[in-house]
């Protein structure tokens, strides 16, 4: 099915969109910053009606880490249709989501090429990330890094109150 | 027959509250706030007791001399009440589940809706949501 190509290029089409609207500004930082925020924003709503729409019909979950582990299988599978491969934590509310091959970033390069460009294309997924764990009553912070493109890792920190 | 329905928000104020006799409402808001009370002492107490599958549904909250209340509660930690007339023949369980079930679709088209904050009052003029609130209260036995 066509799906996931027509949600990429309508994320490629929104990264560029938000950043020609802000072009305007003198200051660079600011207007990073500004974009930046703004994908984060919309990630996070769209996170948080996802996760309405997917806990529909599953039970409660335990603890924390089962938390991460729904959204590592069966939420990054249904929007991505892939599974996190990888995820470690230190039990103490930091947990480290590694997706070897990331689907919105396959289709820049396999190496190092236009790595200062793939932040932009990441806020989306992480403020997707944090709006699902705030539905699901987490609060927390998500980061995204990227060393050797497609793969990247999404460090998490669950705020405990 | 439904004569309230109430979906509250996971801080615990109300985000719907609709009765079908619309004089008495108070009454049902209060019985709606004291229920809140057995819904948190379900979700904390379960969670203890037995480490395996939680359900959504939360069952008989408690009756009195002319309602029955019963509750679910999302994963979200939305939390839906339903008030039932003890008078008429007793709703059999799957029904209220069903009723439930109901409710809990339109409340996942309300969120999906780009145009509702999470956390805003649901005003009734979304219209999934009115038409299917209002089906619950009017559903047949049979």
């Amino acid at each position: 099915m066509a799906d996931d190509a027509l949600f990429e290029f309508l994320h490629m089409e929104i990264v560029s969109h938000v950043y020609k609207e802000h072009a305007t500004r003198e200051d660079i930082d600011r207007e990073r910053v500004t974009c930046v925020s703004t994908l984060e924003a919309m990630g996070f709503r769209v996170g948080q009606g996802l996760i309405e729409r997917f806990t529909k019909d599953s039970p409660s979950f335990k603890d924390d880490l089962d938390v991460m582990k729904f959204l590592c299988k069966d939420f990054w599978s249904t929007v991505f249709k892939k599974q996190i491969d990888n995820l470690r934590t230190n039990h103490q509310g930091t947990y480290v989501l590694q997706d070897n091959k990331f689907s919105l970033l396959t289709q820049f390069s396999s190496g190092k090429q236009y790595l200062e460009e793939a932040p932009k294309y990441l806020a989306f997924s992480c403020g997707m990330i944090r709006g699902a764990l705030s539905n699901l009553g987490l609060e927390g912070v998500v980061t995204a890094e990227v060393s050797v493109m497609p793969s990247c890792k999404f460090q998490v920190v669950i705020q405990k109150l | 027959m439904a004569v309230c329905i109430a979906v509250i928000a996971k801080e615990n104020y109300p985000l719907y509250i609709r009765s079908v006799p619309t004089q008495g409402e108070l009454k049902f808001h209060y019985t709606v706030h004291t229920s809140l009370d057995v819904v948190e002492e379900k979700i904390s107490g379960v969670g203890k007791a037995l480490a395996d599958q939680r359900e959504l549904y939360l069952g008989l909250l408690y009756p009195t001399e002319d309602y029955k209340v019963y509750g679910y509660v999302t994963n979200s930690k939305v939390k839906f009440v339903i008030v039932v007339d003890s008078s008429n023949a007793s709703l059999r369980d799957n029904e209220i589940r069903s009723m439930f079930r109901k409710l809990h679709n339109s409340f996942t088209d309300v969120m999906c809706n780009p145009f509702y904050n999470p956390g805003d009052p649901i005003q009734s003029k979304s219209v999934f949501f009115c038409a299917h609130t209002l089906s619950i209260f009017y559903v047949t036995i049979h």
